[in-house]
């Protein structure tokens, strides 16, 4: 039933409190673009780096202290802030400010930073030299941070599809340009920026295009009126439905990179400066299965039965793909972007399961796998040879030997991402897992392909550790001593990896609690 | 509860009370003292070997405790439960991490804690100039803190996190001087060969999760009733897998002789008395599972059959005294699989072998390593020989442990050994034959080796290097064998002591792995003992007439087809690499046309089949954004195509 266009412009209401983590988190950032202006370049960095934190705090405060209050469909029924939206955006807030104090590291001097001292000058011309020589750093990269994470906040909670798409833009936008502003091999930065923008929106495009035909089905781009035109079959437009459903899905798809829309993960991932590269995999993830998990079990969850082998299909391709390339990669952050492509195939099975653990399960792993994943790019960016990343798996042997706490650490990291029991890892998957099994045979066949997929990058991760271990060491290859804010960094990933792992009921808890969508 | 008992079900537990309740202490004390060591760096080079030996003796100090408890209670009140944490609450799963206090466990707990002490104070004066000291004790207590877990856990999924955690230590011991390639070499193979079994094991647990709903022992326990016949032979044979990757069980056998590279102490505590025969506790631990399943049961004693013969076969063959000692715990542990694989009738003498042998094979790896401290390190035995008068405390020692492991009455193998001999002989058809026979076979042939072996070391002529001037260890080092030495003589009498109506280690584990009625072999009694004898006789006959009588020479010779098959472990490296590495790779290469990089060999053949698919499809990544949108739009149609065909 098409919803009749209202007659005059009516104002719609607004849940202030609701939606005012995004306001502070908007507000951050227009400040941070001012403060480009105005402050001097000596102290920017600085007032930057406690801005932008200080920003995101505000948000988790406002968050638990207010919002949670107001949990309501709000902004005439485009925004939904409810339990899954609360928690995501929570985690989500939680975990940037992590990415942001990893992203603050410049270990002591200015030009060992991940950021490119100008990112419009050509690489290796004349302007980059000075600019270099200026002592220049990128600390746009803080609003940018700031209003990604904005993009993330309004996608977790879209409630409409035009919202969604807004939310994907405003998210994307900021990402492609930070992908492009690392500060050594630039080109490869340039090049991994280019090509994840032009197939952003490529897959934007799908999203839009299947957006149109769900409208014109449903004649609503609400997802509530959506699901209400499918259950009632009020469609006039019957075939428009299945293929409006799969492209709206592969728009999402794509930013989770599931296979075959994961061709831009590592490209992106190896050239993006690590810090981001850290924040991509976790906030990214994270913002996009909330918008994959609002679509199908609020918006076209009615008529799954039509489209949800597919999705099967492409979460077992998503696992098997993500885990039997990462066997042949011979750089650690490739390596590490082909497991998180697996890691999005094991999610989908939990969201596949279509029940309320499900929602619970998946929220869990986002918020472990997130945490982890910061942390391991972290300490990647902090492993260098002649001041430069190494990120070639051989500059990796023996680094235990050298650096046993280093390497201890990110062994533990890639142990979590195995899932070895008493690691978030293991608790995630089981988390997601459970459902699945409970949800009928095609689970079961994805959680038996998502065991051996493990087994798989299980022993990838180990070879790694092995590697680190049992050979001799390379010559000049050291781990930078790192400034406090991204040794807290690496302790709040550890320490929520450890936690989650060990005594993860309160968190488990706490996501069950929270996964009810408002309709 | 009687009757619960004579079906074989495991006794219901009830909730810990005094000492039991205090059990996690036992894996928290060693594993405290290996965090300290390693997060307290250098600073903890002094005090650390000392500390990880307190903490490793205070552990067993809380075990004496525990069992003392146990034994004022009645056989029936012994299980104790005790829950630590409530570990994954996951909607209508529920995942509970707790600890089992039973007589099994308990018995494991006293050899784990009071051989792995032993080993701790050996270890004082065997590593005593290594620079690295510190490191190799907190190693030491992580591994008894992960093998205490392993048999304290009250589900398979605990269980496989001890299992896990001894995994890992036992790598970092084998690899602890890896700056020797060989070595790290040897720590890599341990660890592929591990990851089948581990694989089996995980396999396994995740059957029994969507078979019962649960993995805790008390779980699977009631479910096996209700599970239907092929589920639970599945659960069995993936089970074995397991156990014959951690306990070098045929076909997974093959490791076991490397990991000798390790420090010795590290293959009396690991490759001797605990962590290989943990695949034994497993099936014995499962064995309401095995008990249902009696083709799975029958593939365990076939599989110990098989290789109690063929780890005696390579035990011939070989002239390095610590590669001979693995061959023969591997033959050691196929007795014990052989007598689980029997059921009821052979549980409780499985477990009573596995703490016999805990105690004479580790003293003889004291002893192997006493040798080798007195003899710069050497290995090869054909250039030992009459070192019994040099070292009188390590010959008396080993010759203790030798007698055991013989089988020779009174010692504790005899005690042991014969009665995993007789329960073989039990049964109708073909089974009691060729599996007695197997034992009854592999006794002598365990003489012969084992005999060899001490003859060629401690008689016969000199026929050692010039640079070498043996001498006896010191005391910290000699204390520890004559206590072992102490239970290879005495322990077995202890357990089974003949004058009391049931053997004590009998009615101490009935509780937990069920009576049996009585049975008789196919041979009378007396006859089997004699015969057993007679063929242990021969062995040393035989062993003393070719290499204490007999001049041994100093370089082997060529020898028969046999003798050379088994020093090279009976071509089992060749099999495995004809049979499961060159398929892989031929596979691979033809898929992977001429890939001149090749495949990193070691990753084996399973490994290189998916590197090879891993390389293929890698080629989709050309790097040019214009084929990644063609892929996303060849998705796109195949999804949206292949769905629209099926609507």
């Amino acid at each position: 039933m098409p919803a009749a266009m209202p007659a005059a412009f009516q104002a719609v209401t607004i849940d202030y409190l609701a939606v005012l983590p995004m306001f502070v988190v908007v507000g951050g950032a227009l400040v941070g673009v001012l403060v480009e202006a105005f402050a001097p370049r000596e102290r920017r960095h600085a007032v930057q780096v406690w801005l932008t934190c200080g920003t995101l705090l505000a948000a988790l405060v406002v968050l638990a202290v207010w919002s949670r209050d107001h949990q309501s469909v709000t902004l005439g029924g485009s925004v939904a802030i409810d339990g899954v939206a609360l928690f995501l955006q929570g985690t989500l807030l939680l975990l940037a400010v992590i990415g942001v104090l990893v992203m603050a590291e410049r270990f002591g001097g200015v030009g060992s930073d991940a950021f490119t001292p100008m990112g419009a000058s050509t690489p290796g011309s004349s302007q980059e030299d000075a600019a270099t020589r200026a002592g220049y750093a990128t600390s746009e990269v803080f609003p940018l941070t700031l209003f990604a994470v904005f993009g993330m906040l309004i996608f977790v909670s879209a409630n409409d599809l035009i919202t969604l798409f807004v939310g994907l833009e405003v998210l994307s936008l900021p990402l492609y340009v930070m992908t492009g502003l690392a500060r050594r091999r630039r080109l490869l930065s340039q090049e991994a920026a280019l090509k994840y923008f032009l197939l952003g929106a490529f897959s934007s495009a799908f999203f839009l295009f299947g957006a149109a035909l769900l409208f014109g089905y449903a004649g609503s781009s609400d997802l509530a009126q959506i699901s209400q035109a499918i259950s009632t079959g009020a469609g006039d437009l019957d075939g428009l439905l299945l293929p409006g459903v799969v492209l709206t899905l592969v728009g999402l798809l794509f930013k989770v990179g599931a296979v075959p829309f994961h061709q831009w993960t590592p490209d992106a991932y190896q050239g993006a400066p690590t810090p981001v590269t850290g924040f991509m995999a976790a906030c990214t993830k994270l913002a996009a299965f909330g918008a994959i998990l609002r679509l199908t079990y609020v918006g076209v969850g009615a008529n799954r039965w039509d489209w949800q082998l597919g999705v099967a299909v492409i979460a077992i391709l998503t696992m098997v793909v993500g885990a039997v390339l990462s066997v042949t990669q011979t750089d650690v952050k490739r390596l590490l972007a082909y497991s998180s492509v697996a890691h999005a195939g094991f999610i989908l099975v939990g969201v596949l399961a279509f029940s309320q653990a499900a929602i619970g399960g998946v929220m869990f792993y986002l918020l472990a796998y997130g945490a982890t994943t910061i942390a391991a790019f972290a300490i990647v960016a902090m492993v260098r040879q002649d001041g430069s990343e190494a990120s070639h798996l051989s500059q990796w042997a023996g680094l235990g030997r050298r650096h046993p706490v280093v390497a201890g650490v990110f062994a533990f990291l890639l142990l979590a991402f195995a899932g070895i029991p008493l690691t978030s890892g293991f608790t995630a998957k089981f988390a997601a897992f459970a459902p699945a099994v409970e949800s009928g045979t095609t689970g079961v066949v994805m959680v038996v392909v998502g065991v051996l997929a493990s087994a798989v990058t299980a022993f990838v991760y180990v070879k790694l550790i092995v590697l680190m271990y049992f050979t001799d060491p390379v010559e000049g290859v050291v781990a930078l001593q790192p400034s406090v804010p991204s040794t807290i960094a690496i302790s709040l990933g550890v320490i929520i990896t450890v936690v989650a792992g060990v005594a993860p009921a309160t968190i488990l808890q706490l996501a069950g609690n929270a996964s009810q969508f408002l309709l | 509860m009687h009757s619960l008992i004579t079906e074989g079900d495991a006794m219901t537990a009830g909730a810990a009370s005094g000492m039991a309740s205090l059990a996690w202490l036992l894996v928290a004390l060693p594993l405290l003292g290996a965090a300290v060591l390693l997060l307290g760096g250098r600073r903890t080079d002094k005090v650390g070997p000392a500390l990880a030996t307190g903490l490793s003796w205070a552990s067993f100090g809380v075990g004496v405790l525990v069992i003392v408890q146990l034994l004022g209670q009645d056989a029936a009140q012994r299980a104790h439960h005790l829950t630590l944490w409530n570990w994954v609450p996951a909607g209508s799963f529920q995942l509970d991490l707790g600890m089992l206090v039973d007589p099994l466990s308990v018995a494991f707990v006293m050899l784990i804690t009071f051989v792995g002490s032993l080993i701790h104070v050996y270890s004082l004066g065997y590593m005593e100039h290594d620079p690295d000291k510190r490191r190799f004790f907190a190693y030491l207590n992580l591994f008894v803190a992960a093998m205490l877990l392993l048999v304290l856990a009250d589900s398979y999924l605990l269980l496989f996190v001890g299992w896990e955690g001894v995994g890992l230590a036992s790598y970092l011991l084998i690899g602890f001087w890896n700056h020797n390639p060989a070595y790290a070499t040897a720590a890599n193979k341990a660890f592929f060969v591990n990851r089948v079994g581990d694989l089996g094991l995980s396999i396994a647990i995740m059957t029994m999760f969507v078979t019962f709903g649960g993995v805790d022992y008390a779980t699977v326990n009631e479910g096996v009733g209700g599970a239907n016949q092929a589920t639970l032979t599945a659960i069995g044979l993936l089970l074995l897998v397991g156990a014959c990757g951690k306990s070098a069980q045929f076909p997974l056998q093959s490791w076991l002789g490397d990991a000798m590279a390790g420090p010795t102490p590290v293959s009396a505590l690991i490759h001797a008395a605990t962590m290989v025969t943990a695949g034994v506790y497993l099936v014995v631990r499962s064995h309401v599972i095995f008990d249902a399943a009696p083709d799975a049961a029958l593939a365990v004693a076939i599989v110990g059959a098989i290789t109690l013969l063929f780890g005696a076969v390579v035990g011939c063959a070989k002239d390095d005294i610590k590669k001979a000692l693995a061959a023969s715990t591997m033959s050691q542990i196929g007795y014990m699989m052989l007598a689980a694989g029997l059921g009821p009738v052979g549980y409780a003498f499985a477990i009573f072998h596995l703490l016999t042998h805990g105690f004479f094979k580790a003293g003889m790896f004291l002893g192997a390593g006493s040798v080798m401290h007195g003899m710069n390190d050497q290995v090869n035995m054909r250039r030992f020989g009459s070192l019994s008068g040099a070292m009188k405390v390590t010959w008396a020692t080993f010759g203790l442990g030798w007698l055991a492991i013989l089988g020779v009455p009174p010692f504790s193998g005899f005690w042991s050994k014969d009665k995993i001999i007789e329960a073989a002989f039990v049964g109708e058809g073909w089974k009691p034959w060729v599996l007695g026979g197997a034992a009854l076979v592999g006794a002598g042939v365990t003489a012969f080796y084992m005999s060899r072996l001490f003859f060629m070391t401690f008689h016969g002529e000199k026929r050692w290097t010039d640079d070498v001037h043996p001498h006896e260890s010191p005391k910290i080092m000699t204390v520890p064998m004559m206590v072992l030495a102490g239970g290879s003589a005495f322990l077995g009498l202890l357990l089974a002591w003949p004058f009391a109506e049931t053997a004590p280690i009998v009615s101490w584990l009935s509780p937990v792995v069920g009576e049996h009625g009585e049975e008789h072999p196919v041979l009378a009694v007396p006859v089997l003992m004699t015969l057993t004898l007679v063929f242990v006789a021969v062995g040393i006959f035989l062993a003393w007439r070719r290499y204490w009588s007999e001049e041994v020479p100093e370089v082997a010779p060529r020898g028969s087809v046999l003798t050379r098959a088994a020093r090279v472990d009976l071509y089992q490296d060749a099999v495995n690499e004809g049979l499961f590495m060159r398929p892989g790779v031929h596979l691979t290469r033809s898929l992977v046309f001429a890939d001149a990089k090749g495949i990193d060999g070691a990753a084996g053949g399973l490994a290189a089949l998916v590197g090879g698919l891993s390389s293929r499809l890698r080629r989709l990544q050309t790097g040019y954004a214009r084929s990644y949108a063609l892929t996303m739009l060849t998705g796109v149609v195949a999804v949206l195509g292949a769905l629209w065909v099926i609507q």
